[in-house]
Order: structure tokens, then C-alpha cells, then sequence
């Protein structure tokens, strides 16, 4: 029974309160309630999993029959029945050049995402064999001075995935140094919070699109005389300065707003003021601090996509962006995949801050 | 009473005879006001409040809910701003909070991520910076040791019962040693039982610290239990001292031994009669 409530307990920290149930069922005899709880809490989404892929399919059929019959329509308009017959029996026959071209169903987007797996093992044996291939060649190139010989080949949606994990998290970090100690310092002066609101109110509003835009301008005249990767720059900094507003406000508030009894405490101790920051002030605002962290973060990843996208950096963004352009049979279904990935990740990453959110949370029983 | 010889000009002396002795005088409360302006206008609390505590003295403070006791004893501790008249700490007048008063509020105000150990440490590592740590920590130890927590040192405040945190309250107001402790009717919130068990923690620790105590509270018995004089104050606005009360039992006291005290009923009729006139 004991190992049982402890993993209840990591599963109810880390925010996965939902597989409760499952663990119920596993540890220990199952009650009655234990049985309702799993109906409930596990066979009920499931179902709704599987109405979800039901209407997605429904939708894509529907799609694809619209698609396909405006084909055979327009060539029956423009070149005749015979090619309207052509083109009928060529839709049927799965030939890749005459599909219609709409949203894809369940079954073609599990056929691309087993697709891309393939071409990461592909390339990414394909990278091990140019490391071996060059590492005689760039050893010596190191040695005589110059520098050595890299892989310039595609990368594979789970290099682009790493990318865009890179760059959020930059982007997180940035959004972190600049949004924390900027709200410590807001909360702590009432004079700067209510002048420096003005500020804050308008430029949180502000679209991603915007903040790339202005960190264009400001990058690309920085790094005009290096050779740098600028596109990463850009589009991580975009990424910090759109989503810090959340935790630099969160910030202020949780300073601000330290239970009055605490700052008595300070006073009648005659803390100084470091230690009042930081024994006092600091550790009671923790909580809000780490709610702002966590919009933060699932904001950077919204937006990740979408700066990437427009500032063409590597990454999520401009792997749907290309695959969008590129307009294969089964680019598509490789968009799906991107978004069913990108909401995975993201989801995981709040998961994460959760995790933290609820450890440095103090208004808790624990410790007992 | 005896005060009436005593100089109240803020010295920390009396004359008597030509002879100076050094005052007895711990606080002195001295024509004291308090206004706090509300949108209908300004409302005065406190007006010509004037008391005078002893050094070593246990006080106990009594009036109707709202007359201003909570506004008289943040304004001791200088957590509040004083209005008119003043107030004086063994002749020095108060200008802001510090650690020579030592106060325990209420809600027992415990930083909750601090273990009970850390949150009397907080207190003592300001007090005696000079200290080596291990000292700081023996007297942080001390103190929670007489409050009865030796053995939840390193449990978070936040999993400490509203007792137990009042506990740690205590230790962390003794702990820094101060001259006068305020108390903001501390065991307010507690149970009877846990409430008996409390007062005899302080009233054993303030015997043995000589210290001066001032405290708050709206139970009569425990006024009477504790103090060596109980102040009624009248009821607001313009709350001042209505009447003191000498408290004349011999310490230390036991609570069966206070109750059996011809005494006792006299003493709280006065009290009841007071808060009902
Ligand atoms: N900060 C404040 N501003 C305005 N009025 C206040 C403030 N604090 C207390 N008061 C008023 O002053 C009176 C005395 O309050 P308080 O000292 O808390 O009384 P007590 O502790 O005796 O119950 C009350 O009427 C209360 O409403
Ligand atoms: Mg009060």
C-alpha cells in the first residue's frame, strides 16, 4: 500500500493525476470505486479518442470525394470525357501525380510520421559515415589551422524538432534573466510599477510577428560584420521578448503582493534589505513566479512555429513551412504529423513546469 | 501604585530626594494619538493615551473589539506611525520597529518554506551576527527546545499544527532577545486546552527571562492568569485608559491555585463589570 501512495504521489506532482486510476487498478486489490474510476477516467477518453480520429476521417473522406470530383469536372470541362474517364481511373488507381490534394486522413499521416522516422535513421546513419569518412581528413585540417569539413546535408524532422527545442529553450532562458529581476524590481517599488505599466501594457499585446520584425531590424545591423547565425538569434530572442510579459507581470505581482504579516517579520527583525529579497520576499512570491514561468514557456513554443516560420531559421516552423511549399503527395500528412508533434511537446513541457510549479509551491502539506 | 513618583520626561532616571535611581520605568506612553484618515474624514482611534509599563512587568490589555489595542501595540512595536504625543523605550523614543521589541502577532506569521529551526534562525543570525553559527544555532535550539519542538526542528513550518507554529512564534520572539515583548492576543486562534498549555510555555520563559511583556488578549481569565496588572481600555473612538487592575497574586501561579484565590472572583467582576458598564 505504501509504494502505492508514493507513486501516487510522483504521479499527482508531475501533473499526471489522470493515470490515478490505472494505478489504483495495478497496486493493490481493486475496490468497486476503483472500477468506476477506470471506466471513467480512462475508457470514457478513450472513446472520445477514438469519436476524435472517427470524425477525422469522416471529414477527409469528404474532402478528398469534393477534391477529387472537381478534378474529374475540370477535365471534363476542359479536355473531354475520355479525360475525365482518365483521370477518374487514375484518382482510383492511387497513382501519386492526379491525387486530390486536402487534408489527410488518420491512416496517411501515421504512414508519413513512420516516413520520417525512416529518413532520421536514414540520415542520421548517413552523418555517421561522413564523420568516419572525414574525421582522418578534418583531424589534419584542425591541425594545420583551417576549419574542418561539416555535414551540410538536410536535416531530419527529429534534428528539426532539437532545433526548435534549442531555440525555445534560449529563448525561455532569455525571457527568464530579462522578465525575473525586472519584476523583482517593479514589485518592489510601487512608484516604478505604476510607472513603468504603461510600458508593459502595450507591448504585451504586441504579435510575434511584430517582435521578429523589430529584432530583425536590430539584429541584422549587429551582426552585419560577423558571420554568425543570425536567423537563430533573431528567432530566439523574438521568442523570449514575445513571451516574458506573462512572468515579468506574474513577477511583479507575487513581490508586491508578500503577505503583509511577513514584511512585519522583516521589519521587526530589521532584516537588511538583500536579506529581505531574498529570505523573505523572494521564496513567498516563488509560486507566482512559476505560474508566469509556465505561461511563459507554452507561449515561446506557441510562437516558436510561427517565428520560425518567417524568420526561415531551421526548426518546426520552417519544416512545415517548406513541406506547405514543397506541395508532395504526402506533404500533408507531414504537416499533421508536425502539429500532432508540436502539441505533444508542448503539452509535455507544461507538464514539466508543472512539476516544478507544484515542488517549489510551499502552500502544500509536505515535509510531514 | 508607585508610579506616581516617576519622572516621565523621557529620562531613563528618577529623582528622588536629590538622589538619582535609574528608572523603572520600560515604556512610557505619553499623551499618545492616532488618527487614520478614511474617506468620511479622520478617524481618531487613540486620544491622550497614557501608560506606563515597568521593567519586568507582565501587562495584559483588555477593551471591546475595534477600541484601538491592535493600533496601540503595532505603534509600541513602530510598525505603525505614531499621530500625537509619543512613545519611549527605557527613555528613547521609538522612531521605527526593531528587534529590542519583540512582537507575536497573531496568525504566527511563520515564513512557510522555512523549517522551524530556519525561522528562529532568521531572527538570531540578525540579532548576533558575531556569533559563530553553531552558537546562533544552539540558542535557536534553546528556545525551541523550552517551547517543547526538540524534535521538529526541520519540519517545514507550513506542516506544524496552529499550535506548534505559535510555538515557534514564541521561540522566535524570545530568541532575539528582546527588551519588551508584544503580544497581539497570540493564542486567539487556539484551542482551551492547547491555549493552557501555551500560556504556561511563556509565562515560564518571560520568569526567566525578566523581560517586559505586553499583551492583548479578550479572555478575561487569561488576562488575569498572566498579568501583573490588567489596562481596560474604553472603547473607541478616542479610546484612552479607562482603569488598571493590580493583579496581586504571588508567582509563580498554577492555575488551580489562581481559581481557588479568594481573590479571583473580585478581581474578574471588576473586569466584567468594566467591559459591560
Ligand atoms: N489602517 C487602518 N485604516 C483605517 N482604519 C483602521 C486601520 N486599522 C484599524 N482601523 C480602525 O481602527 C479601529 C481600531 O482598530 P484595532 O486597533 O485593530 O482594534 P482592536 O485591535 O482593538 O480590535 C477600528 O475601528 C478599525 O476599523
Ligand atoms: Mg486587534
Amino acid at each position: 500500500m505504501k509504494q502505492s501512495i508514493t507513486l501516487n504521489k510522483v504521479t499527482q506532482l508531475m501533473g499526471f493525476g489522470f493515470l490515478k486510476p490505472i494505478t489504483a487498478l495495478f497496486t493493490g486489490k481493486p475496490q468497486k470505486e476503483d472500477i468506476v474510476n477506470f471506466l471513467k477516467k480512462i475508457v470514457v477518453p478513450l472513446l472520445s479518442i477514438l469519436l476524435f480520429l472517427g470524425v477525422w476521417q469522416g471529414g477527409s473522406t469528404a474532402l478528398f470525394n469534393k477534391e477529387a470530383n472537381f478534378k474529374i469536372e475540370k477535365a471534363l470541362a476542359d479536355q473531354g470525357q475520355a479525360a475525365a474517364d482518365e483521370m477518374k481511373a487514375c484518382i482510383a488507381s492511387g497513382e501519386v501525380s492526379c491525387q486530390p490534394n486536402t487534408l489527410p486522413s488518420p491512416s496517411q499521416v501515421w504512414v508519413s510520421f513512420k516516413t520520417l522516422l525512416e529518413d532520421h535513421k536514414v540520415i542520421t546513419a548517413d552523418k555517421l559515415a561522413f564523420k568516419q569518412k572525414t574525421a582522418v581528413m578534418n583531424e589534419k585540417r584542425v591541425a594545420a589551422g583551417k576549419d574542418p569539413i561539416t555535414y551540410t546535408g538536410r536535416p531530419s524532422f527529429v534534428d528539426q524538432i532539437i532545433t526548435s527545442l534549442k531555440t525555445v529553450f534560449a529563448g525561455f532562458v532569455l525571457a527568464l534573466l530579462i522578465a525575473v529581476p525586472i519584476g523583482i524590481v517593479i514589485g518592489l517599488s510601487e512608484t516604478l510599477r505604476s510607472s513603468f505599466n504603461w510600458l508593459i501594457q502595450i507591448f504585451k499585446p504586441v504579435s510575434p510577428v511584430v517582435w521578429l520584425l523589430l529584432v530583425f531590424m536590430i539584429v541584422k545591423t549587429l551582426t552585419k560584420d560577423s558571420n554568425s547565425d543570425s536567423a537563430f538569434i533573431i528567432s530566439f530572442i523574438s521568442v523570449g521578448l514575445c513571451s516574458m510579459w506573462a512572468t515579468l507581470v506574474n513577477t511583479a505581482m507575487g513581490v508586491s503582493s508578500v503577505d503583509k504579516d511577513y514584511i512585519n517579520v522583516a521589519k521587526v527583525l530589521k532584516l537588511g534589505p538583500m536579506q529581505k529579497v531574498f529570505k523573505v520576499i523572494l521564496p513567498s512570491s516563488l509560486p507566482l513566479i512559476f505560474t508566469g514561468l509556465r505561461i511563459t514557456l507554452s507561449v515561446a513554443w506557441m510562437v516558436l512555429i510561427a517565428i520560425e516560420l518567417l524568420a526561415q531559421s531551421p526548426g518546426l516552423g520552417s519544416f512545415v513551412w517548406e513541406e506547405f511549399q514543397n506541395g508532395a503527395i504526402d506533404s500533408n500528412s507531414k504537416i499533421i504529423v508536425a502539429m500532432f508533434i508540436i502539441g505533444i511537446i508542448g503539452f509535455l513541457l507544461d507538464r514539466i513546469m508543472l512539476t516544478i510549479q507544484n515542488m517549489v509551491s510551499f502552500n502544500k502539506n509536505e515535509g510531514v | 501604585m508607585s508610579t506616581a513618583t516617576i519622572n516621565t520626561k523621557g529620562a531613563d532616571t528618577i529623582t528622588e530626594n536629590g538622589i538619582q535611581y535609574p528608572s523603572k520605568v520600560m515604556l512610557d506612553l505619553h499623551n499618545l494619538k492616532k488618527v487614520y484618515p478614511t474617506p468620511k474624514g479622520d478617524y481618531v482611534v487613540l486620544e491622550d493615551l497614557n501608560l506606563q509599563i515597568m521593567k519586568e512587568e507582565f501587562v495584559t490589555i483588555i477593551g471591546h473589539s475595534g477600541c484601538g489595542k491592535t493600533t496601540m501595540l503595532s505603534m509600541i512595536a513602530g510598525l505603525n506611525p505614531i499621530s500625537g504625543g509619543n512613545i519611549a523605550v527605557l527613555g528613547n523614543p521609538v522612531k521605527g520597529p526593531g528587534p529590542d521589541r519583540g512582537v507575536i502577532f497573531q496568525a504566527p506569521s511563520l515564513m512557510p518554506w522555512m523549517t522551524a529551526l530556519e525561522n528562529v534562525m532568521l531572527g538570531v543570525n540578525q540579532v548576533f551576527p558575531h556569533a559563530s553559527k553553531k552558537e546562533r544555532s544552539d540558542i535557536a535550539k534553546y528556545y525551541l527546545h523550552k517551547v517543547g519542538l526538540e524534535g521538529s526542528f526541520d519540519k517545514k513550518a507550513i506542516a506544524l499544527s496552529q499550535g506548534m507554529q505559535q510555538r515557534v512564534g514564541i521561540a522566535r520572539a524570545f530568541a532575539i532577545k528582546p527588551k519588551v515583548l508584544l503580544l497581539d492576543e497570540p493564542f486567539g486562534m487556539l484551542d482551551s486546552l492547547t491555549r493552557g498549555e501555551l500560556q504556561d510555555i511563556l509565562i515560564e520563559i518571560w520568569n526567566k527571562e525578566k523581560i517586559t511583556a505586553v499583551m492583548i488578549t479578550h479572555d478575561v481569565d487569561e488576562a488575569i492568569f498572566l498579568a501583573d496588572r490588567v489596562v481596560m481600555m474604553t472603547s473607541g473612538p478616542r479610546a484612552k485608559i479607562g482603569d488598571i487592575l493590580n493583579i496581586d497574586f504571588e508567582r509563580p501561579r498554577t492555575r488551580k491555585s489562581v481559581l481557588e484565590h479568594n481573590d479571583y472572583y473580585t478581581y474578574r467582576k471588576h473586569l466584567i463589570d468594566f467591559l459591560e458598564h
